[in-house]
This record gives structure tokens, sequence and C-alpha cells, in this order.
């Protein structure tokens, strides 16, 4: 056993660290929440100059080949720093995609270009408010054509490509499809959500060309492991943002006085820290497992990845709320930045599918017995 | 980042569970060797036979170095055969506060002699070592305590009262801290021994917990004399001895205490509850599935610890939370599940060991964990400010004597 990030990941760690502060990635998520850009194009830049689009892309496709915890190291650095680039949706969601389905002409187009960084893709999954299941899918394939509507997809303005989900009748069942944007049959638009650092957007096909990934009537079962594996380094992005609210916390409880007293020397003040400190402690405990287990692909790892997941939004949603409230009336004004962890902390939450969902998937792993530490 | 053994590590595991299915007393002694029975001697008498027999194969301890009984095992190896002990069932108890405390401190301070002839005893089980910390007015506030020491010659004389001292009334030693100098300042007057519980002038009183049981004890001390040579650490150097000694408490990476979560889930996954699987319903779900993260948490998180030791690091600050986090959650598991059996819910067993009531014995057990060894407020405290660098409490007492 080794349970913790080796020597060369501290290293990728702490350069993440430097660079994301150096560059005022938090600020940048500031400017593009108040311009209602997309993303942050220097920022986006830099990162791509630095390969990290590259981690875990393969080599025989232009990358890397670095693993998932390498990966998770950088995401939780940004998700401290809420870098407002599309770099987890193209590799944690459309790189990981088509990765999955690695012999696919798709991934040998695709995949190479990512890891460049020079074209960005999408996953196409919600379909409105309120839980999806396959028998709700409205979206349809028809052959190579698609047709339906899509919402919150993920740096959908910018993307060159969406993984889409639809129902095959063909193939009986759900199908993920690859649809190309710039092509005809497709229009989307810029949507307003709850948080304007990251950009989203409404997918409309109407006959669209597309290509089903992997094996038809299957897109169901892809788009779950897919967001098993996403679930990872976004706990881990999760875990960075709620550390990155702790400490701010921490600065203003030591900071500000009231009644002649810090209020970080108010036992209310203090309570609170030391729970947020222990929620983020084992989100971060269960996170590693997570990547663990994804990089050695464990038969554990649903369990791992939803045990992941619950821990470490449920953390950040502890973490944000509570350091808005400490922070008392300045931590309402937009000038302050609590609300910027608060948005992020609820897209965290909803973007792979709610709480409810992820409980449930865990309690299925439970009572299958497949959620046990045997060794 | 593995979580899996290494091949070296796997071969320990091997060890030990090859061992514990050979050696590991059936289901029937090992109740009766539990905590709480009706018959603590024959319990107490049974348990050193096995704390014995681990130490003959070399598992007592095993992280100690040789020349104490130990073997020099890593941090790592030690984890796995706890793990081994907990998934075999094996009995624990009754030497804990012994080889997770007293031990380590004996060893940062007592002298070679000491060392050579006191820590083999406590590894095999033939000395039993208690606690005497707290007192009426000191718990929390430890350096508030009273207990009185007089130097006489080569010798202190202790005069005072100790209480929920666990064990006490069968200890064959105690680690004491008292009170040598009231004219400074309540952390600095303050001065660790251990001591003889058969010493004259000691008399202890069995106290009766909720439970049922009597585990702990009031301890009085009528002017008990104890040689300076059983001095750990220097006169006045106490409440640094004693922070050696709290700190191996909440390093000592013991049990979860059971029935927590897996016992939980294991009758769950047999349950139907109105007709339908347990598990499959939402509420049940919602719980256990939190208890589940919780959990998994703890245990990674000790991986995490484990992991830091045996590359030569400190552990960092997660180490604190090991308790605060899987205490709160076996009230609640206890609570939960007593509460799922509806009106029987209610229903206690003659025998605490008799395994039918487990989650009710939890319930009534669970409170002791929150307040024992740190309470839930002071562990938030701890981690608060030394973790977190959160500015201290005022307080009114720390830079006047004592006895002012
Ligand atoms: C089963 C059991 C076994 C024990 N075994 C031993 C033993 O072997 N040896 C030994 O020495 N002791 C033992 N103890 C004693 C234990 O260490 C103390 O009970 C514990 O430290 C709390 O002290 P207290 O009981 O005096 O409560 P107090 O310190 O009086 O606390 C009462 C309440 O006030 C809260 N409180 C106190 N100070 C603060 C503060 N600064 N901020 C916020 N809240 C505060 C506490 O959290 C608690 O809720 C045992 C206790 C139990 C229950």
């Amino acid at each position: 056993m080794d349970f913790g990030f080796s020597d060369e990941q501290i290293a990728l760690r702490d350069q993440a660290r430097r660079v994301l502060t150096a560059r005022d990635a938090l600020g940048a998520a500031r400017r593009v929440t108040e311009a209602g850009l997309d993303h942050d194009a220097a920022l986006w830049g830099e990162i791509r100059a630095l390969g990290w689009p590259a981690i875990t892309i393969p080599e025989r496709h232009g990358g890397l080949g670095l693993g998932p915890v390498d990966l998770c190291v950088v995401a939780e650095e940004l998700g401290r720093s809420l870098a407002p680039t599309p770099f987890a949706t193209n590799l944690y969601l459309a790189a990981e995609a088509l990765m999955l389905d690695g012999a696919s002409e798709a991934a040998a187009r695709w995949l190479p270009l990512l890891a460049a960084g020079e074209a960005s893709g999408t996953v196409a999954i919600a379909e409105g408010r309120g839980e999806l299941t396959p028998e709700a899918l409205a979206t349809r394939i028809d052959g190579t054509r698609i047709d339906g509507v899509k919402v919150a997809a993920p740096d959908g303005l910018a993307a060159d490509f969406a993984l889409v989900l639809a129902r095959d009748a063909a193939a009986g069942g759900a199908s993920l499809a690859l649809v190309e944007l710039g092509g005809k049959g497709v229009c989307r638009q810029p949507e307003a959500t709850i948080d304007p650092s990251r950009g989203h957007a409404e997918l409309r096909f109407a006959g669209a060309p597309c290509t089903v990934l992997g094996r038809a009537g299957d897109g169901w079962g892809l788009w779950n492991r897919l967001r098993d594996r996403a679930a990872v380094p976004f706990a881990f992005e999760a875990i960075g943002g709620a550390q990155a609210c702790l400490e701010a916390a921490i600065g203003w409880a030591r900071e500000r006085h009231t009644f002649g007293r810090p209020i970080g020397s108010y036992q209310a003040i203090k309570h609170t820290l030391a729970d947020m400190f222990v929620a983020i402690e084992l989100a971060r405990s269960n996170a590693y497992y997570a990547a663990w287990a994804l990089s050695v692909d464990a038969p554990q790892l649903t369990g791992a990845a939803a045990s992941a997941r619950i821990a470490a939004t449920d953390a950040f949603w502890l973490a944000a709320r509570e350091n808005l409230q400490i922070h008392g009336g300045l931590g309402f004004t937009h000038e302050s930045d609590c609300h910027l962890f608060y948005r992020r902390a609820k897209l965290l939450a909803v973007n792979l599918g709610g709480p409810r969902f992820w409980r449930a998937r865990l309690a299925g792993e439970i009572m299958a017995g497949r959620a046990e530490l045997e060794r | 980042m593995d979580f899996q053994d290494s091949a070296s590590e796997a071969e320990v595991r091997a060890d030990a569970r090859a061992w514990l299915a050979a050696n590991l007393p059936d289901a029937e002694a090992r109740r009766s060797m539990g905590y709480g029975v009706a018959d603590e001697a024959a319990a107490l008498a049974l348990a050193k036979t096995w704390q014995a027999r681990k130490a003959d194969a070399g598992w007592a301890c095993m992280h100690w170095p040789a020349q104490y009984g130990g073997r020099g095992a890593s941090p790592i190896e030690r984890l796995i055969f706890e793990e081994e002990e907990r998934r075999a069932g094996a009995p624990t108890g009754f030497f804990e506060i012994g080889l997770g405390m007293a031990g380590p401190t004996l060893q940062a301070y007592a002298s070679e002699e000491q060392k050579a002839s006191l820590l083999p005893r406590m590894l095999r089980g033939q000395d039993v070592w208690c606690q005497l910390f707290s007192e009426p007015a000191a718990g929390s506030d430890l350096a508030a305590l009273r207990m009185r020491a007089v130097r006489d010659g080569d010798d202190w004389v202790l005069t005072g009262q100790k209480t929920w001292t666990s064990g006490a009334h069968y200890a064959d030693y105690g680690i004491i801290v008292a009170r040598s100098d009231p004219s400074l300042p309540k952390h600095r007057g303050l001065t660790f021994f251990f001591v003889d519980m058969r010493s004259p002038g000691i008399t202890t009183r069995q106290i009766r917990q909720i439970t049922g049981p009597a585990d702990f004890d009031d301890v009085f001390f009528d002017e008990v004399r104890v040689a300076d040579s059983q001095r750990l650490g220097a006169v006045g150097a106490g409440w640094q001895v004693a922070l050696t000694t709290l700190m191996n408490e909440r390093l000592s990476l013991g049990d979860v205490a059971r029935p927590g979560y897996e016992e939980l889930v294991a009758r769950l996954r047999m349950s139907e509850i109105g007709g339908r699987p347990a598990l499959e319903q939402a509420d049940i779900a919602a719980r256990v599935t939190d208890w589940h993260v919780r959990s998994r948490g703890v245990a990674f998180t000790r991986a995490r610890i484990i992991t830091a030791l045996s590359r030569g690091q400190e552990p960092g600050p997660e180490a604190s939370i090991l308790k605060l986090a899987s205490t709160a959650m076996f009230q609640e598991i206890a609570d939960f599940a007593t509460g799922l059996e509806d009106q029987g819910g209610v229903l206690l067993a003659e025998d605490r060991q008799a395994g039918v009531a487990d989650f009710q014995f939890a319930y009534l057990f669970s409170p002791s964990f929150r307040v024992a060894g740190g309470t839930d407020q002071i562990l938030r405290n701890i981690i608060a400010e030394r973790v977190l660098g959160l500015p201290p409490e005022p307080r009114v007492d720390k830079d006047v004597p004592f006895n002012s």
C-alpha cells in the first residue's frame, strides 16, 4: 500500500498551483462571470501551452499517456481556482468517452486534436429540468441523423463536436452519438446558468448527421460508465473548491473582530470550520480511493466513484455556504468571491446527475455486495 | 497511489490470516472474554491467555522494538494485522490503555532498566495498566487537576482523587499526573509518574455505568508513596509528558467500535421491511449511503496516515479527525438500527455478548465514545486552534498561579 500522491505528482500539483495563482485564474472566473463570456481565452491558451489537455490521452493519439491520478492532481487545483476553461469538459468527458471506445475512427480523428488543444468537445445529455430516464429520452437517432433539443451542454458554444445521448429505435435502446456542431442541422445558443463562470449551451438538432459511438443501443450504459469515470476528477475539483472556501473563511475569521475579539475565537465559528475540515478530509480520502480504483479499473470503481462524488459535493456545499455565512453581509456581495464558489458548488453537484442519482447508484452497489473493501 | 498490498504485505496478511484461523479461540470463548460480561475476572484471565499466545507468535505489538517483545514491524504491517484481527472477530480490550498509551509513554521517558522489565510484561498481558488522569474537577480541563505530589526524600507522597479510571480495580500499574507545585500556573506545576496499583494508600471504588457493568473507578490516594525513580520526565514537565500520552491515544489507530456500518449493512442486506428489500427503500438508502461514505472516509484516512508514517513523515492534520468522525457515526447507526426494529427495538438481552441485542447495547454504550479521550467539543477546539490556526479561547486561568 502506498496511499498518497507520488513526488512527481506533488511537483505537478505545485506547478499547477503556481501557474493558476500567477495567472489569477480566480480573477478570470470573475471576469468571465461579469462579462458573460464562455471561458477565459488567455487562461485556456496558457493551459494548452502547458500541455495539460494531453495528460490522459494515450501517446498513440498524441497525448502524454499519464494516469488518472495525475489528472486528479490537476483537477484539484483547477477546482481550487475555479479556472474558467473547457479543460474539464474536454478531458473528463469528451476525451474519456472517445477513449472508452478507443478503437473507433472518431477517437483517431478527435483525440489528437483534443490533446493538442486544437479542438473541443462536449456531452449533451439533459433535455430539461428533472432526472432523465431512458424512457423519457426525446432526442432521436434515425439511422445517421439526429433530432431533438439538449440543454445545459457544458462548453457547448465553443465545442467542435458533441456526444449526444439519444433514443435509437433501430438499435432498440439509446445510443451515444457524435455530432459535429459546425455542420448543418445544428443550432445552438448560450444559456443563463447558476454558475456563469462556465459556459453552457442549448443544442438543437434537426436532422444533423451523426455517428454512433460504441455499440448501438448501449448508449445509456456507456453514459453511466463515462460518468463513473468523470465523477472522479470532478470530485477532486469539488475538494479543491471546498479547500479554497475553508482557507478563505479561516482568513476572514482571524481578521474580522466583533465584540472586541476575532470572530474566529468564538466556538460557533471555530466548530463550523472544524466541521468543514473534517468533511473535506473525509472526502479527500474517498477521492484518493476512487482515483486508485480508476487507475487500475477496479471492480469497485462505481461504488468508489459514487462515494467520492457524494462526499466531495457535500463537502463543497457545506464549505461554500458556511464560507459565505462567516463573511456576513460582505459574503452576499457580488464583490466578494464567496458567491463564485457557492455557484460552482451547485454546478458540480448536478453536472453528472444530481445527488439522488448518485445515492441510488451507490445503494445499488452496496446491495449487490460490490462496494466491499475485500483485500 | 496504490491501495493494494505489495507482495511482502500480502505475505504478512496471509500469515496473519492463517495464524488467526489456526489460533483464534472459538466464538463461545471469545464471547466470554468480551467487555461487560458478568464474570470479569474469568474474562480477564482468558484475555491474558490470548494476549500471551499472540505475544509468543510475535503478533502482539508487532511494531514495538524486538527487545521489548515486538518485531519492529512497519506501520503498514501493524495495520494489516489489526485489519485481519477485526475481520476474524478477534477479541480486543483490557490491554489497550497499556499498549496504546502507557507503553509509548514509558518508551519515551522511562529508564532502560524500567523499559526492559515493564514493557515485555505489558506486551504479554501479564500486567494491566490504567490511566489516572481525570479527576472530579479536571476532565477536559485536565491541567486543573488537584492530586497533590509532595517530595519527601527519595519518594513522592500522593494524595487526592482520580475518577473515571477505566480498569483501575484490576490494573497492576497506572500512569498518573499530579500537582507538584501549586504556586505555579496550572500547566507548569505538574509532574508525571507511574505507580504500582497495589501500593498502600490506594483504594478503588467501581462506578456503575449506564450499560450496567462497572468498567471504571474512583481511585483514592491517601499518602501513597511513589519512588522518585518512577517519575517520568522532569519535575514540573508533567504536562508535556501527558501530551505524549494523549497524542498516542489519538494515534492509536485502534478499532472503529462495533457494531457499526459493516454490521448494519450485513443485516440490511438480509432484511425486508414492509415486504420489500430494506436497502431498496429510499429513506434507508439515504442514511446507509451517508454512513458508507463516512466510514470509508475514516478507513481511507487511516490508510493515508499509515502511508505518511511509512514514508517517514509525520501524519498530517488529517489524523485529528478520526475519532470525531467515527464516534458520532457509531451513535447514529445504533440509534437507526434499533429504530428499524420498531416496538421490538426496545428489547435488551440478558447477556450482552449473546449477539441478539448488539445495537441496543451500542445505543447505550455509544455516548461514552463522544466523551472519553477528548469530547467532541474539545476535539473541534483542537482542530480549529492547532490545525486551522484560529485564535485561542480567552483563558482567564492560564497564566496565574494555580493556588491564587
Ligand atoms: C467510558 C469512559 C472511560 C474513561 N476512562 C478514563 C480513563 O481510563 N482515564 C482517565 O483519566 N479518564 C477517563 N475518562 C474520563 C474522560 O477523559 C473525561 O470524562 C473527559 O475528558 C471529559 O471530562 P469531564 O467528564 O470532566 O467533562 P467536562 O470536561 O466537565 O465536560 C462537560 C461538557 O462540557 C464540554 N466542554 C468542556 N470544556 C469545554 C470547552 N472549552 N469548550 C466547549 N465545550 C467544553 C464538554 O465537551 C462536555 O460536553 C473516561 C470517561 C468515560 C466516559
